[in-house]
């Protein structure tokens, strides 16, 4: 058995104590470990977005990242964007503008959108489709997404 | 209710990110399953080796011998084996020979790799022309999966006479339906008094086509398979037929553990073994005369369906059907083929032929226009089917259609006219951007095809719950096109009750009937009129047995439900298929209504194509259509968005690479779909034209917009670059360095 390590993260405004090997992706630390689902694991090799997650306030693939990296790190997963049953504007809008279809990239893409809107309040078309390169999705041709994106900054940002 | 852009039911849990797909399903000592492959494309299994340092002695090992009932998939052809036993034939690189599960996921793909096979290799068949000149007969006699011929008229009396006969050949390629979230499945396999009791819960399109393969499998009645469809993340066709295989893998292992199993595909192993569009290569000839008008089309169709049939018969069959598109011709000959390639089986993926045949007839259009000198626009509208015309199968078109009109409409939106004048000019110049604009107009027939509906006889129902609300009863599937939402509202629809008070039940053989697979663009129109005549159903015999008096208000009919439901126990009212009386066909002969409508379409694209670097940028695009009445307009947009995004994928960029048999580019870092950054916006425009076959006149429309894309681009990149031999998609900016260079070198 290889040997396990023991580290703390916050993750979602909680503080967890993980033991696990320290090459383990922080993908799988929050699923299996953390059972926090949400975050999807959709290739592997960091290409489709799916296991966005934000880590120190940054986006990152979580499939990329091995758990010893995110010692001590401050992490938010989709399952920490509502305040509650208080969807987030953002996730609000996905819902209105059928921004998700079959759900499967949304989690990433939902992290992704929050970001890019929290460091651009105001983001023309353009710079919200090069924002969301990085997060892959197979049903929606990416109108919706946009539509609510720009439904969120229309009324104020992803803060409110 | 019915057109209203009401709110996707499990879009609150899907944003929240606790939607439970297959892999977030929490099962206690689970297995992992992994499947040793066969590795070569053709061959004899002699032997199995199990390598060292791997501690066998802890894994459940299944093979082709321990497979108690029949060790054959359930499909159209009971062809392909759920494991190639020893002395058996191999026939594709991708063929499952052995499954292992271990606790650890890590340990168990470390042993998947020091399995070895011994394999006698035999000369493999990798190609539609090999496959064709029988250079090794690798299936029945002839490499046929299906041979289709249809007949109207006969065009080998006209060839002779006719002003113009002009000839063309197309190709399309095999495409990946990449739905985000790969294959997957989990199974438990109970031993009860009455015998062995199989559950699989999986990301699957079919639950009964599951239920149908692992009752085989097994060898075991109805009631002792359960088959439970989790919430899934995509599917496109892809998860059609494959989940059939994967279930039953994982049903196995957990037969033989005794323990609960998980198999889940990692990316690579799912692009490189599960099913994805046939690749096509299709042979027109068609005849004209001095006006334009069609005289006669031949269209030469063949599919590549790979090792085994899986769904080819019918892929081909649609595909055939819609190769003369949306023009009227006296004279029309098709042979369609399917043909065995050692390479792992082509399957379902949106369109379902239609794209492929489709691409070569619009294609072959705009060539001819040039040949004859007339607008491609003008050429179509000469030809375009009117109401009371009959297509190649004698099926005459009684809906009122106007796709001159559809046309207009489409040409209007991207200015089409003006576009076509500014950028010849602007082409002339010595800058390496060129610009074009293009179309196609096409149609998708809606539901199965020729007799396939009343083969189903799908049935659905409508289940009152103890708090008076109202559940919908189909296996149906929800792959993110939006079922849950648009069933509620058509049943809603129909009781004259808010959304709100109509859910969709799980979808579980347990308690849901069999309402036909979730495929063919079928679910909305098909299984939605069931459920439209099973929700009346259910509302009468609720005042027929005195719980409800009419006019009725919602507390009003909510109150009479539960009471029913206490009084009764339960109340539930199912609907049946019922072919309408005005539709007939025969299999036989291919004659009569392939389809009970059609949905219509004319899909417009400008391009810009940088000669620098032979990139191509779709900068706008319009898709108008005719899909009947839109239940849900913000959904159905949804729909025609997304497989917009797919047809420009499979038009420009995707391309499945293959060497000796295997897809050698299975990542996503170099099979490339759509990014946010590829994609115009995309202009969706519905003309509404309800249908009285569908519920509330809604027709389907999920396929639709995968056939248009490819063609419209590849006339608009025509329109761009001037007479290039563009006969093939994916055109990635490599085929099209090579497409310029022959006509540099002349």
């Amino acid at each position: 058995m290889a040997k396990q390590i023991t580290l703390k993260m916050t993750v979602n405004g909680t503080d967890c104590v993980v033991t696990v090997h320290p090459f383990a992706r922080l993908l799988d630390v929050l699923r299996e470990e953390l059972r926090l689902t949400g975050t999807k694991e959709g290739c592997g090799e960091g290409e489709c977005g799916a296991c966005t997650v934000l880590m120190n306030g940054r986006v990152v693939n979580s499939c990329l990242v091995p758990v010893v990296q995110a010692q001590g790190a401050v992490v938010v997963t989709v399952e920490g964007l509502a305040q509650g049953e208080r969807l987030s504007s953002v996730q609000d809008a996905f819902l209105t503008y059928n921004g998700a279809q079959c759900g499967f990239c949304t989690p990433g893409m939902l992290i992704s959108a929050t970001d890019l809107l929290n460091r651009c309040p105001n983001p023309t078309e353009g710079e919200i489709r090069e924002g969301l390169a990085g997060n892959l999705c197979r049903c929606t041709g990416y109108a919706k997404i946009v539509d609510a994106l720009r439904a969120v900054a229309a009324d104020g940002g992803a803060a409110r | 209710m019915i057109g209203a852009s009401s709110i996707r039911k499990e879009g609150r849990a899907k944003v929240m990110g606790t939607a439970c797909y297959t892999d977030d399903k929490f099962v206690p000592d689970a297995l992992h399953g992994v499947t040793v492959r066969s590795q070569v494309p053709r061959g004899i299994l002699k032997g199995i080796q199990f390598g060292e340092g791997i501690p066998w002695g802890e894994f459940t090992i299944v093979t082709a011998a321990d497979i108690p009932g029949t060790n054959r998939v359930a499909s159209v052809v009971h062809d392909q084996p759920f494991l190639v036993g020893i002395g058996e034939e191999i026939t594709h690189p991708e063929q499952p020979v052995v499954l292992l599960a271990h606790p650890d996921r890590r340990l168990a793909e470390k042993a998947r790799k020091a399995v070895t096979l011994e394999v006698e290799e035999r000369p493999a068949i990798l190609d539609i022309q090999a496959s064709l000149d029988l250079e090794q007969v690798i299936y029945g006699t002839h490499n046929l999966l299906k041979e289709i011929r249809i007949q109207k008229g006969d065009p080998e009396a006209v060839w002779a006479s006719a002003a113009h006969v002009i000839e063309g050949e197309y190709r399309t390629g095999a495409q990946e339906q990449m739905y985000l979230e790969t294959n997957a499945m989990v199974a438990v396999v109970e031993r009860e008094a009455v015998g062995l009791q199989v559950t699989v819960w999986g990301s699957l399109q079919c639950p009964y086509y599951v239920h149908s393969a692992l009752k085989q499998l097994f060898g075991l009645p109805e009631g002792q398979v359960r088959v439970v469809a989790m919430e899934m993340g995509g599917a496109f066709g892809g998860k059609e037929d494959y989940p059939s295989v994967n279930a039953g893998h994982a049903a196995l292992l957990a037969w033989k553990s005794g323990r609960p199993v998980k198999v889940v595909y990692d990316r690579e192993e799912d692009l490189a073994c599960t099913t994805k569009r046939h690749p096509s290569r299709t042979r027109l000839k068609t005849a004209f005369d001095a006006e334009g008008h069609l005289l006669a089309i031949d269209v030469d169709f063949v599919l590549d369906g790979g090792a085994y049939a899986t769904m080819s018969p019918v892929v081909l069959s649609r595909g055939a059907l819609h190769s003369t598109s949306v023009y009227r011709c006296p004279n029309v000959k098709v042979h369609g083929r399917a043909v065995a390639t050692n390479t792992p089986p082509a399957g379902a993926f949106r369109g379902f032929g239609a794209p492929q045949s489709l691409f070569a007839m619009e294609r072959h259009l705009d060539i001819c226009a040039r040949k004859l000198g007339l607008d491609a626009v003008e050429l179509r509208r000469k030809n375009f089917l009117r109401t009371g015309d009959t297509m190649a199968t004698g099926q005459v078109i009684r809906e009122d259609l106007d796709l001159g009109g559809l046309m207009d409409r489409a040409i209007e939106e991207i200015d089409y006219h003006r576009k076509r004048t500014t950028f010849a000019a602007a082409n002339d110049s010595e800058s390496p951007i060129k610009r074009g604009v293009g179309l196609a107009v096409f149609m998708h027939g809606c539901g199965f095809t020729g007799g396939g509906e009343s083969y189903l006889a799908s049935v659905a129902g409508v289940e009152g719950l103890a708090d008076g609300t109202v559940s919908v009863l189909a296996a149906s599937t929800e792959m993110g096109q939006g079922k849950n939402t648009v069933f509620a509202q058509i049943v809603a629809e129909a009781l004259k009750l808010p959304f709100e008070m109509v859910e969709t039940a799980e979808v579980d053989t347990d308690r849901v009937p069999n309402s036909g697979p979730t495929v063919a663009s079928r679910s909305t129109m098909m299984v939605g009129r069931i459920l439209e005549d099973a929700a009346i159903g259910f509302k009468q015999s609720l005042v027929q047995q005195g719980f409800l008096k009419e006019p009725y208000t919602t507390d009003g009919f909510r109150e009479a439900v539960a009471k029913a439901v206490a009084t009764l126990g339960s109340v539930k009212c199912y609907g049946q298929y019922h072919r309408p009386p005005n539709i007939a066909w025969n299999d036989a002969t291919y004659q009569g209504d392939a389809y009970p409508t059609y949905s219509w379409a004319c899909y417009a694209a400008e391009v810009a194509v940088d000669l620098d670097t032979y990139e191509v940028k779709v900068e706008d695009f319009v898709a108008v259509q005719e899909v009947g009445r839109v239940v849900n307009p913000t959904l159905a947009a949804g729909q025609i968005e997304g497989g917009v995004a797919q047809g420009i994928g499979w038009g420009l960029w995707e391309e499945v690479t293959m060497k000796q048999g295997c897809m050698i580019n299975n990542q996503m870092t170099n099979y490339i779909i759509p990014t946010s950054a590829d994609l115009p916006q995309i202009r969706v425009v519905f003309l509404e034209n309800p249908h009285p076959a569908g519920p509330g006149g809604a027709k389907g429309l999920g396929e639709l917009p995968m056939d248009g894309p490819a063609p419209a681009l590849i006339n608009a990149l025509e329109n761009a670059l001037g007479p290039l031999r563009l006969d093939e998609v994916p055109m990635t900016p490599d085929r099209l360095l090579g497409r310029c260079e022959e006509v540099a070198h002349g």
